[in-house]
């Protein structure tokens, strides 16, 4: 499971029935210390989650047992919106640097 | 499996109801080292382990998932050991 922040919203009309009523999510990926991560993901979310919440996510076939019944072909679910994170670092292994973020495209929304 | 140091916990309360009663912990996975690699992920707890721990985390679901005793729930990474001690051959590191 991944932390990451909800940054915008995706709709799709012609799409597997299955995915009928899920709502689509674009999540950046973020550090503990809350620096962006990698690229941003399209996630499925089973928790009801809103724009600039920070989240965590699981990816695989746990993504779709997420939203039983009707598991949806998703390979990345919202599982948990995130109150606190409480980050204790040891000295003897700092934070890693954040990776570059995701290409942005001229106009790009989010 | 995954050599990783428990770095932080998370509090959620709006979670699916399968993490109700479990930790969350935030763990960074380690090389043989010590040193960092990648960054660090979110792992449910099934040993009660704590911060500053250095622990075994299994990343793939099935294993998490029984691990924590929850089969059939959305849970690919979970805490599953404490590492007490690293034995490796001499020039392999």
């Amino acid at each position: 499971m991944n932390l990451g922040k909800v940054v915008g919203r995706v709709w799709c009309t012609m799409k597997d029935a299955h995915i009928d009523g899920h709502r689509l999510l674009i999540v950046q990926p973020i550090t503990p210390e809350l620096q962006n991560t990698g690229r941003r993901i399209i996630c499925g979310d089973a928790t009801s989650a809103g724009a600039g919440e920070i989240v965590y996510w699981v990816r695989g076939r746990e993504a779709s047992i997420a939203l039983a019944p009707s598991e949806p072909p998703f390979d990345a679910t919202i599982v948990g919106i995130v109150d606190e994170i409480h980050v204790k670092r040891p000295a003897e292994t700092p934070a890693a640097p954040p990776k570059p973020n995701g290409r942005k495209r001229k106009g790009e929304a989010c | 499996m995954l050599i990783a140091r428990v770095v932080g916990e998370l509090v959620s309360t709006q979670k699916h109801p399968s993490h109700e009663g479990r930790k969350l912990l935030l763990v960074q996975p380690l090389n043989l080292d010590g040193s960092n690699r990648g960054d660090a992920v979110v792992a449910l707890d099934a040993v009660d382990a704590g911060i500053g721990d250095r622990v075994l985390v299994a990343t793939e679901g099935f294993s998490a998932m029984t691990a924590v005793g929850r089969t059939q729930s959305p849970i690919d990474m979970a805490v599953i050991g404490f590492i007490d001690l690293i034995d490796l051959l001499p020039g392999v590191s």
